[in-house]
This record gives C-alpha cells, structure tokens and sequence, in this order.
C-alpha cells in the first residue's frame, strides 16, 4: 500500500504529438482515483504511464517512496485490469492468476495459498480448473481482477474494465470493486469514459481533456463547482445546459435574449459588457417559476422515463437547446410554451473564451 | 439455396460427380495397375478393376523394389523422404517463428532490412536459381548428405509471413499483461506466443511437410548417392528404363507408396490444412 | 507493422533472425548473386578462360530461337494450365456451394491431389495417356483418334497441361470455396429477390464479390505452371518431343547440368527471378492491400 505521486507528468510521442500535456496528481495511501474524459484526451496514457507500458517523457512518477520512470512494469508493484481482460486464452484460471507469482519464483505453498484466497473472494473456487472461453463475461472480469489480487500490489490500475459488460453486470461489478478496494484499502487509479462509474467509484475525480487535467477534486465538489465550461458539460447527465449572454452595463445582471435578466451575486464580479456563457443543470430550471427570473420554453420531444422526465425545447430568441429534468410525470405536452423558473443560485458562469468559470474561480485543476 | 429447382439441383451434382471421376480416374488405374500381374499390363485395354497381385506386387516394391534396375529398395527411399520432408518442415517452422517474434515483437536497428532480406525470398522457387544454388551447396561440400537435402529448402519466408501475420492479429494486452506479470522476452514467448501459435503449426506442418516430400528436382542434383534418393525422385529412374516398357505393376505400387504420406496427412488433417492454407493467403 | 509495446533488448533480436538470415543469405542472397554475376560471364568451349562480357548473354539468349521458342511453349502451358484448372476448380466449386450440405465431402474427395508430387502427377497421367497401354488412350483410338505423345508434340503439350492443371484442381477449390462461403447470404437473397435468375446472380453479383479470390489464384497459379512444374515435364516428356514442351525451368536445369552452359544459363536464372520477383511484388501489394493495419 502507497500514495501515488505524479508530477509534470508529460508524454511525447516520437512524431512530436503531445499526449499528456503535464499533468499533477497526488493519492493517498487507499484512495480511489478515477480519471474520466472523452475518448482521446490521454486518461489510458496517462495510465499506461503508471503502470510502465508508456515511457514517460518527461516528470515523475512516485509509487510510495520510489520513482518509477525508469523501472520494468514487473517491478513497479502494481496489477492492471485490461479492458478486453487479457487473459491468456491457454492457461486455466488458476495459472491465469498464478503467473505472475510464479514468475517472481514464488513458492508453490505460497501460490497455491494466494490464489485459493483470491478465488475466495471473487467466489471463483469452482471454476479453477476452466479456460477462459468457458466463462461468462462477468466470470472473465473476475478473473482478471483475481490476477491483480493476487499479486497483492501497492496500486491497482483499472483499464475500463467495466466497458466490455452489459448494463445490469457493469452496475453489480462497479459496486463490488468499490467493495474490494475499501476492504483491502488498496490504492486504486482506473479509467473510465463513464461519468457514472467515475462519480460513484471515486474519492478524488479526474476530469481530464486534450492530455490535461482540467480539474481534480472529490467528485461532488467537481459537480456543484465545476472549473471549466468542458467540466461541467462533461459530468452531470443529461448534460448543462449552456446559454450565451452579457453582462449588462451596471456590472449587477446578465443580458439574456429574449428580455431575460438575470441578477448577478456580488461574488463572482464580471466586467460589465463581457460575453459570458450561462450554464444552468436541467433538474434547476423549474416548472412553477417563483419571483425570479423566467425562461419561455417552446417543448419539443418529452422522454418519459417513469421516475424522472425530460423535456427538450427551445427558448424563445435562443439558438441552443434546453433540457429540463423534472421529477414523476408533469402535465406538458409537445409544442407548448412553457414558463420556467431559473434559480440565479445555480447559474455558473463561464468566460465565453477561455472557458474558464468565473463563479468559481478558485477552484480547479493544473490547467 | 434459394430456389429449388428440380434440373439445376441435377446438374449440380452431375457437374460434382463427373469432376470428382476425373479428379480420381489417374489414381483409379494407378491402384488397378498395382494389383495386376506381370502379364496383365501388356494388351489394351487394360482392367478397369484390380487385380490379385496387390500384396506380391507392394512387397517387392518395398523390398528389392528398384533392386533389378539396379537401384536401392523402396523402403530406403521412403526412409529418406521423411527424413526430408520432416527436416523442412521442423527447420523452416523453428526459424521462421523465431524470426517473425524478432520482427513483430523487437525494436531495433535494421528491423526493415532484415524484414526485406527475408521477405525477397517469398515465393521464390529453388527451381529458378538452381545451378547457382547447387554451386554453393557443393562448394560448403553439402552434396549427398541429409543437410543438404534440407537446409537449403529452409530459406523461404512463406512460414516467416504466416507467423508474422499471425503475431500481428494477438492482442497486445497479452504482452502488456505478461510485462507486468513479470515475463521477459524469452518467457513471453514460451508461455504465451507458443501456446497460442499451436493451431498455425500445425497448419504450416502439414503444408510444409507435402511440400518437403513433394521435392523433385532438388533431391535430383544434390544426391547421386542412391542411398540418399527419395521416393517422389526414385519413381522417374523406374519409369525410364532404357527402351523397354518399364513394369508398370512395381511402378504403379510405388506410386501408391509415394503419394501415401502426404495423401494421408492432407486428408488427416483436412481442416487444420485446409485453414493453413487460407490462411497464407491472409 | 509492429506492436505498439514491444521489447527494448540490444542483442536478443538478433540472435533471433540469425538463423533464418544466415540460410537466407548463403542460399538464397548468395547464389542469387552469384547467378547475376555469372550470367554476365562467358566461358570458352575448353573451360580455360572466362571473360566478362556485359549483358552479352542475355542479348544472346533473347536472339536464340531454341530460348525463344521455350518462352513461347511456356506461355501457352502457362495460360492453358491456370486456364484449364481454374475454369474447373471455380465450376466445382460453384456446384458444391450449392449443394450445402455434401460440401465438405466433396471436400475432403477432392483435395487430395494437393498432396500428390508433380512429378508422380505427371507419371499418372503419362501411364493412363500411354499409347500402347493408357486407358484414356485406348478409348481415344476406339473414338477414331490416334494419340501419341512420343512424337505428336500438340498432344505432349495437353498431357502436362492435364497433369498441371489437375495437380492445382485442389487448391483452387479450396480457395473459391472458401471466397464462395465468405459471400453472405444476405446478398445472394436479396439479389433472388431482385429477381435475378442464378446464372445472372452468379455473374452480377458472385462472381464480382470473388474477384479477389480470382485475382489473388491467378497469379499463384502462374507462378505455379512456370517455375513448380519442373517434376512433371521432367518425369514424363522430358521437353520432347522436339522441345515442344520445354518450358523455361525446364530449359534452365538442361542447359545448366546437361549443357554446362553456365553463362547462358544463369542469364535464364536470373529473367526467371525477374519474373518471379515482379509476380511477387504485384502478390504483395494485393495483400498488403487485403490487410490494411
């Protein structure tokens, strides 16, 4: 067990790409990291990285007291779960997990006592003996996480492991990993493109883009205080809504189209006539609107999922899109106008430019 | 199919039978003709059912077999062209799979040259460069020797494509978990690349092993000692026996006798065959 | 074309493709080399000196009406041999394809000729064609036609033609069977339902989808009807009667081991490989083309 340290952590590759862009993070001792981004934006590098398959090109990487950069996969003390699992399609379970242990020239005794436990644990005694093509797909995720087990690493390293299951096994797996990891308070850092899996599985969140980490912190405060506009339209589902606006002349409100003002706090203290982006999250626009500000919304396609609705339209005089989410099932039907209330408490603000928020400014990651 | 028609379901199978008749007849009369006696092969027409003489007839093939031409019997030849066929096929699997791990799995400087210098090689028959060939073998002093029967035909990069095609299609997971459970190069090979490659084989074996048996004009020039002639060789000095009509029954048997092995393998092994082959392609 | 991990090791690799280079290189670089320097070489008739003369040989040969002559007779063994087999291993194919459910049967009765030698091939053929005792022979003459390959050389010819073509039968079908099964059905469904009858769906929409399969046979069976079939003219014809079937790989191991010719002989070796290596370049971008990755 160990703390994982990465500092300006940069990956170039050979034709001058840059892949992780210099990247900080630090995880204590039995922390769950979880790096979440779209595809592209260099998380399973950046993983590939801690494990020793990618050499890093520049920085450090610190598993407990040791630097890592320069040392073989194999000696790093860590267990990767692949996304496709990897398990070598010859060997039965038990050499399957037994491997690596037997290359360290461990044992017999000592094997056959580790695996047995690790078997255990997963509830993977009967299946011993099997290939792995006579495993179901959960089965298989088992066996993989069974070899990382029982290596008995310092840190685990997850791959989307989930990625390869169907819905109902990936939401039962998710929670005995997380189940796992707290018994054996092992440090874990795992990729996932799934904000789901991210915002339940992890103590410190990752959000990552274009090989940087735009913000890093526990996966609420990543919600409710988001750095960027990318953050905030990548975590949270359906996604922020994102509307153009500018502050007006007495520095005090926001000029919407469509004669919609919003008032500002005092806080965040834009410069008036700045072109700023609003983001308000679909479940704060409200059906009964209050004294507050108001929003028309022309509704056009209703998904009726039961405990939750959601309501897509057009606000009159704006170009974007707006989702509402409401709770059960409300009274609206497609192509009527709809008044919604817009609570100024959780408006975010972002700089039409940079993208950076200006509600939260103190927030955020290495950008 | 997708219609059933009563006359193109006909002709289907008119079409399959009289190919397969064609396909069969030469080996047909081949079997006929090594049942018959002495006497019976000299009128036309010849019986188009065999004969008595099956076992007397594969006997002496086996035993004196060329004896009386003055050659050495057939079981010596048999011998021999295992012997080659297996070297071929053993030598050009182990070198090839090596040399395609170097390639696939191996950084290093010249990669592409040696990659090239192997890969001109493809499909380049010994036939076509044979004097030159039979000059060097000579001059390292390999005629009339096992070596050098085999190892000038383990120099063909067919086997080194297949591998290579092969390794480029297994996942990379593999090697990356193997690295991290601690496999180097040597032990990644052994446990997991050799294992898995044991269907591609097996394949490349019986391929490799008809086209071992199969050869003809090599076993020709670098053997002169008929202790070291093979069977596919040894039929053409029985069928040319100066003037006379060569005794066809012997010959027929030993025809049989040569085409055995590899007939049997190919059908033994049709699917793995059948799969090495497509495969090359790939 | 490598792996996007892969090994770091100085010598390991080396080690690694020494053996397969070190045979590569003595018997195949070598005397390939060997031959490109000899065919630019001239011998005297008594072997005492040897001078160099350019591309004097190859300038000869091309003037040669015997060399001349043997390209001619192996263009049309060639063209008749792939031809030939590939005509009838595509309609057999075709056949089993449809009937399903014997397909591998038919298989399995008709891939054994692969494994038959070219030249017991040929001694096969040779014996059933032969004049005085040769089945086919004997019903030819009760059809009126007198064969003889001893002297009628057009009829030398179709015999290794026959026993060529017939060798390569299994290989072909093997190959169109495999391209026939890899159409999907879908497309042949939906081709019934455009009401296309099964001779037009077999050129319009079958026969199309197999080109590759095509394409990718017929160079293979060139190059097999030119340099593999060595055994078969060797065991029967011998290039006779009168070289009318003396192909070029023939005529190399002739001139080369019977004529010790060496100069004029290499020169052939070496047009020979220039044919091969261009077959196999046109070989290899199909492939590489096939497996763009």
């Amino acid at each position: 067990m160990a703390e994982l340290h990465l500092n300006g952590v940069r990956k170039v590759y050979a034709g001058g790409v840059e892949a992780i862009r210099g990247v900080d993070l630090e995880a204590e001792d039995g922390e769950f990291v979880v790096i979440v981004g779209p595809s592209g934006c260099g998380k399973s590098t950046l993983l590939r990285m801690v494990a020793g398959l990618e050499r890093t090109s520049e920085g450090e990487i610190r598993i407990g007291e040791r630097v890592v950069n320069d040392l073989e996969p194999a000696q790093r003390d860590i267990a990767m779960v692949f996304q496709n699992y990897a398990l070598y399609p010859h060997m039965s379970v038990f050499r399957n997990m037994a491997y690596g242990l037997n290359n360290q020239g461990r044992p017999k005794e000592e094997i056959l006592e580790r695996v047995q436990r690790a078997a255990r644990m997963l509830q993977l005694e009967g299946l011993l003996e099997r290939k792995p093509r006579q495993l179901s797909g959960g089965q298989r995720q088992r066996v993989a996480m069974g070899r990382a087990l029982v290596r008995d690493p310092k840190v685990f390293l997850f791959d989307e492991p989930l990625s390869n299951l169907d819905a109902k096994l990936r939401v039962q797996m998710r929670v005995e990993i997380k189940a796992l990891q707290r018994g054996l308070g092992t440090t874990a850092m795992y990729v996932t493109h799934d904000q789901v899996e991210a915002m339940t599985l992890a103590d410190r969140l990752v959000v990552m883009n274009g090989g940087v980490a735009e913000q890093i912190g526990r996966p609420l405060d990543i919600y409710q205080r988001p750095a960027t506009r990318f953050v905030a339209g990548f975590i949270g589902s359906p996604s922020m809504n994102f509307l153009t606006a500018a502050v007006a002349a007495d520095g005090r409100s926001l000029e919407l189209p469509g004669e919609l003002r919003v008032p500002l706090s005092a806080r965040a203290g834009p410069t008036a006539g700045r072109q700023v982006t609003v983001g308000v999250r679909p479940e704060h626009l409200h059906l009964s609107p209050g004294s507050g500000p108001r929003l028309t919304l022309s509704v056009g396609l209703i998904e009726l999922l039961g405990a939750e609705t959601v309501v897509y339209g057009h606000p009159a005089g704006h170009e974007e899109a707006v989702t509402l989410r409401v709770q059960g099932v409300p009274e609206v039907t497609e192509g009527q106008d709809l008044e919604l209330g817009l609570d100024p408490a959780h408006v975010h603000l972002f700089d039409a430019r940079t993208g950076r928020s200006l509600s939260h400014p103190d927030d955020g990651g290495a950008v | 199919m997708v219609e059933n028609r009563r006359w193109l379901n006909l002709l289907t199978h008119a079409v399959l039978l009289l190919g397969l008749a064609v396909v069969a007849l030469p080996l047909w009369m081949t079997f006929v003709a090594s049942t018959l006696g002495p006497g019976e092969l000299i009128n036309p027409p010849i019986p188009l059912l065999p004969g008595s003489h099956l076992l007397a007839n594969y006997g002496e093939a086996l035993s004196s077999g060329m004896a009386r031409a003055g050659g050495v019997p057939v079981g010596t030849m048999l011998f021999n062209s295992l012997v080659m066929a297996l070297g071929i096929a053993v030598g050009k699997i182990a070198i090839s799979v090596i040399s395609a791990y170097a390639i696939v799995y191996f950084r290093f400087p010249f990669r592409m040259t040696v990659f090239w210098l192997i890969f001109v090689t493809l499909m380049l028959p010994v036939e076509v460069r044979i004097v030159p060939t039979f000059q060097v073998v000579s001059s390292l002093g390999m005629l009339n020797s096992y070596a050098g029967l085999t190892i000038p035909l383990i120099a063909s990069a067919t086997a080194t494509f297949l591998f290579r095609q092969f390794f480029l299609t297994v996942p990379d997971e593999y090697l990356e978990a193997a690295r991290i459970d601690g496999a180097g190069p040597i032990r990644f090979f052994r446990d997991i690349l050799l294992p898995l490659s044991r269907t591609n084989m097996a394949a490349l074996f019986v391929i490799l092993f008809i086209y071992g048996w199969n050869q003809y004009l090599w076993p020709l020039i670098v053997t002169t000692d008929e202790h070291l002639y093979t069977i596919v060789m040894g039929i053409k000095g029985m069928v040319t026996v100066s003037d006379e009509e060569p005794n066809w029954p012997i010959v027929m048997a030993t025809s049989m006798l040569a085409m055995l092995p590899p007939v049997a393998v190919v059908i033994a092994m049709q699917r793995l065959f059948v799969k090495g082959l497509v495969d090359t392609e790939k | 074309m490598q792996k996007r991990v892969g090994f770091d090791r100085w010598a390991l690799p080396y080690l690694l493709v020494l053996p397969q280079l070190a045979v590569t290189l003595v018997f195949f670089i070598w005397p390939a080399s060997e031959a490109l320097w000899q065919s630019m070489l001239r011998q005297d008739p008594f072997g005492l000196s040897t001078e160099f003369v350019w591309f004097e040989n190859f300038v000869e040969l091309f003037h040669d009406p015997a060399y001349l002559h043997s390209f001619g007779r192996t263009i049309v063994f060639s063209a008749s041999t792939t031809f030939l087999s590939m005509v009838v291993s595509l309609l057999m194919a075709v056949a089993a394809d449809r009937v399903m459910r014997g397909a591998n049967t038919y298989k399995t009765l008709l891939i054994w000729p692969y494994a038959v030698a070219p030249a017991i091939a040929g001694v096969l053929w040779w014996f059933i064609f032969n004049p005085s005792i040769g089945i086919v022979a004997y019903a030819l003459s009760v059809l009126g036609v007198d064969w003889n390959h001893y002297n009628n050389g057009a009829q030398a010819m179709l015999l290794v033609v026959i026993a060529a073509a017939w060798k390569q039968i299994s290989y072909n079908f093997i190959f169109f069977l495999a391209g026939l099964q890899a159409i999907p059905r879908s497309l042949i469904e939906a081709a019934a339902i455009d009401a296309a009858g099964p001779v037009k769906r077999f050129w319009t929409v079958v026969f199309p989808l197999l080109s590759p399969t095509t394409f990718f046979l017929l160079v293979i069976n060139v190059v097999y009807s030119f340099f593999e079939t060595f055994g078969i003219v060797h065991a029967t014809t011998s290039g006779g009667p009168a070289a009318a079937t003396e192909i070029l790989v023939y005529k190399v191991y002739k001139d080369g081991f019977i004529g010790l010719d060496l100069g004029s002989s290499a020169a052939q070796s070496v047009i020979l490989m220039a044919i091969v290596i261009s077959l196999t370049v046109v070989q290899f971008r199909y492939i590489e083309r096939r497996v763009a990755y």
